[in-house]
């Protein structure tokens, strides 16, 4: 690997320099650790990002070499292939999303019984990451998260939401609505719209919704991706502030919605967390043998408008 | 080609190696030729070209195959269709619901799901014939009417859009091993008994070969090539494809019946698209609303990389091959050599412009073409 990083570098430094931008290279342990980390998530999804600097970061304070990969449109299927070609290339550690049980076991399980240590983050559950053989599981369960949120909700005096689904085809996306619907003790029906990943259709189709549903209590975005539309759509209809807002995740936008009041409460899984702890555990693991008994729950941790500074500071980036 | 010399052209002889360099999939070989030096060069000790990664790249490069087979006949007959992709989402989903929701024998899901979709092929064509709207409008169409059934459907049935549980219905049955199965295991175990491929270190299957076997996606992917190749070269249907999309109205003139040919190709990538679907299925056991989005883009980049004119009339099924060989090694030998993943996209259009100056140039030169 690193023959061809340095023959790539001097035959086309031009070309070659930006690409090797993420690649942190060891130096000083004398062992060259790699760790590759596999998403299910499509390019355009900017939640990642905290995922891609919190795996930067660990690679450089652990000295080992450390990659980000994920399918383009997000296509399960493609990732599979991508889960096999890590695999193909041997490194020490795969840290994968474990989105459809289907699909990726067989691949992480093959991946895992050609000598890769594997540990699944994120997407997933306890009991799947046990059963593919991989060391642990480190995120948030989904279900849980949504149901904690509901019964906060219902403290709340919520009794209908509208669940704001961007990625309606990924299953852990579905259980957090029901989560939620279940923690308020109700049906989710028709509660949950799909609403696509462009910002303006998301924004056009809360606005319907609630314009034809005006009696809605809550509204539950599942990330960034359809939470700053929806504050957009708020602004702009006027119920900011008076809707009861919670959401999944963070990003600058929400935080700021937090601060001004118009979300409730975001749900911070601390994605930072899910790529930084796997690569710590891993090099611990392979250099001296140490391995944590239990799975690592990264959340689920709720933000609300007390204790802001530091979430501010560093929304995007590492929060 | 519109060269007139003196003479008359059709009995002109030309030499052989000018006949070899007049080939639409000249390009194709030198690309794959370049590109394999290349990530020899680059990518040799990373495991790309070792058992596993060998078969990574060879499964993908076979995906691309199967429906560039499908939109390169297309294509020749002057056609697009954009909604390749949706049609594999479609089709995995309705085998999913029919073999599993409904609960059918695997093999009638598959087989309906075939007719629906060559159905919805046929649907293509017709409109596009006798409307004489450009196909990339009417299958633009076709591209969001199969995704949102795609997402609706299961939505509606069963309250999620991914719907597993397909290897296990598909256990037993007669057809579904000649999509998701795998063949040659033997010759692999001897292979990993000899030392010369990798065997699994640890859990239920070690000691197996890390490579088990040929899946059936790489069979059906060469078996399309053959048969598109020589449907194309060898048959007089294939003259007709060339016809309808060199000048529809000349072929039509001259006795071709164009809007059937042109229905045909439209059903034949429909079929393409349903082969990839249903050997995704079986392989991986579950059908998302998401499988398939770009692919429709995937094929055309592949045939165009093998030569072929977006404007119909010219193209070979073998350059169609290479192309997405070539496709599928430079996207998996990207990661292979360690390029950072969110440049992928860069490099594609990088090659897909470079491949397609390239052949325009070559043909140009070689045929005195303007």
């Amino acid at each position: 690997m690193k023959f061809s990083k340095a023959t790539l570098f001097a035959t086309a430094a031009i070309f070659a320099a930006p690409f090797m931008a993420t690649t942190v290279i060891a130096d000083g342990h004398g062992d060259d650790l790699t760790y590759i980390l596999v998403s299910h998530a499509p390019d355009s999804d900017s939640w990642w990002n905290t995922v891609k600097n919190g795996i930067a970061l660990a690679g450089e304070q652990m000295d080992v070499n450390v990659e980000y990969r994920n399918p383009p449109t997000g296509d399960l299927a493609d990732m599979a292939r991508i889960i096999e070609q890590a695999a193909a290339s041997q490194p020490n550690g795969i840290i994968t999303t474990l989105a459809d049980y289907d699909v990726l076991s067989g691949p992480i399980r093959a991946a895992v019984d050609s000598g890769v240590d594997v540990i699944i983050m994120n997407s997933g559950s306890p009991a799947q990451a046990r059963e593919v053989g991989a060391l642990m599981y480190v995120g948030q369960p989904e279900y849980d998260a949504g149901f904690a949120a509901g019964q906060r909700a219902s403290d709340d005096g919520v009794g209908s939401f509208l669940c704001v689904n961007h990625y309606i085809s990924s299953p852990s996306s579905t259980e957090r609505c029901q989560g939620f619907a279940d923690g308020l003790g109700i049906e989710l029906g028709n509660q949950m719209i799909d609403s696509g990943q462009d910002p303006s259709e998301i924004k056009n189709r809360v606005m319907a919704y609630l314009s034809a549903n005006p009696e809605t209590d809550a509204i539950l975005t599942l990330g960034p991706t359809s939470a700053d539309p929806t504050l957009l759509a708020l602004d702009e209809n006027g119920m900011a502030g008076d809707i009861y807002f919670g959401t999944f995740d963070l990003g600058e936008n929400i935080v700021s919605g937090i601060k001004a009041g118009t979300i409730e409460w975001g749900i911070d899984q601390q994605p930072f967390l899910q790529a930084y702890l796997p690569v710590v555990v891993m090099a611990n693991y392979h250099r001296f043998g140490v391995l944590p008994g239990n799975n690592i729950n990264s959340g689920p941790g709720f933000v609300t408008a007390d204790g802001l500074e530091l979430v501010e500071k560093f929304a995007g980036e590492y929060r | 080609m519109s060269d007139v010399s003196n003479g008359d052209e059709r009995i002109k002889t030309t030499s052989k190696f000018r006949q070899a360099l007049m080939r639409p999939e000249l390009g194709g070989m030198v690309g794959t030729v370049a590109v394999f030096v290349f990530f020899g060069l680059f990518a040799f000790d990373s495991g790309m070209f070792n058992s596993q990664g060998v078969m990574n790249w060879s499964v993908v490069s076979a995906q691309f195959m199967i429906i560039a087979v499908g939109a390169c006949l297309l294509m020749i007959a002057g056609e697009f269709d954009l909604s390749v992709g949706s049609m594999i989402g479609f089709a995995g989903m309705m085998i999913a619901i029919f073999g599993v929701t409904l609960g059918w024998p695997m093999w009638i899901a598959i087989l309906i799901t075939f007719v629906i979709c060559v159905a919805f092929g046929a649907l293509n064509g017709y409109i596009v014939v006798t409307t004489g709207l450009p196909s990339f409008i009417v299958t633009l169409a076709t591209l969001f009417i199969l995704r949102g059934f795609t997402i609706f459907i299961p939505q509606t049935l069963e309250r999620k859009t991914i719907i597993g549980g397909i290897r296990e219905a598909a256990e037993g049955d007669w057809l579904a091993p000649i999509f998701g199965g795998e063949i040659g295991e033997p010759i692999f175990v001897w292979l990993g008994d000899r030392g010369i491929i990798n065997v699994f270190e640890r859990g239920n299957r070690a000691g197996e070969p890390v490579v088990n076997g040929i899946p059936m996606l790489i069979v059906w992917a060469l078996g399309l090539v053959i048969i598109g190749h020589f449907l194309l070269t060898r048959t007089r249907f294939g003259n007709w494809v060339f016809a309808a999309g060199g000048d529809a109205d000349a072929a039509r003139n001259a006795g071709v019946p164009v809007n059937a040919v042109k229905i045909k190709m439209f059903m034949f990538t429909a079929f393409c698209a349903t082969v990839f679907a249903v050997c995704q299925v079986m392989e991986f056991g579950s059908a998302g609303a998401d499988r398939g989005i770009l692919k429709e883009f995937e094929a055309i980049i592949a045939v165009v990389i093998g030569g072929a004119l977006l404007t119909g009339g010219y193209g070979s099924v073998i350059g169609a091959a290479l192309g997405a060989l070539i496709f599928g090694v430079v996207q998996q030998g990207l990661f292979f050599a360690n390029v950072e993943s969110s440049l992928f996209r860069v490099f594609l259009g990088v090659i897909l412009l470079a491949a397609v100056i390239l052949n325009t140039y070559i043909r140009r030169t070689i045929t005195g073409e303007r």
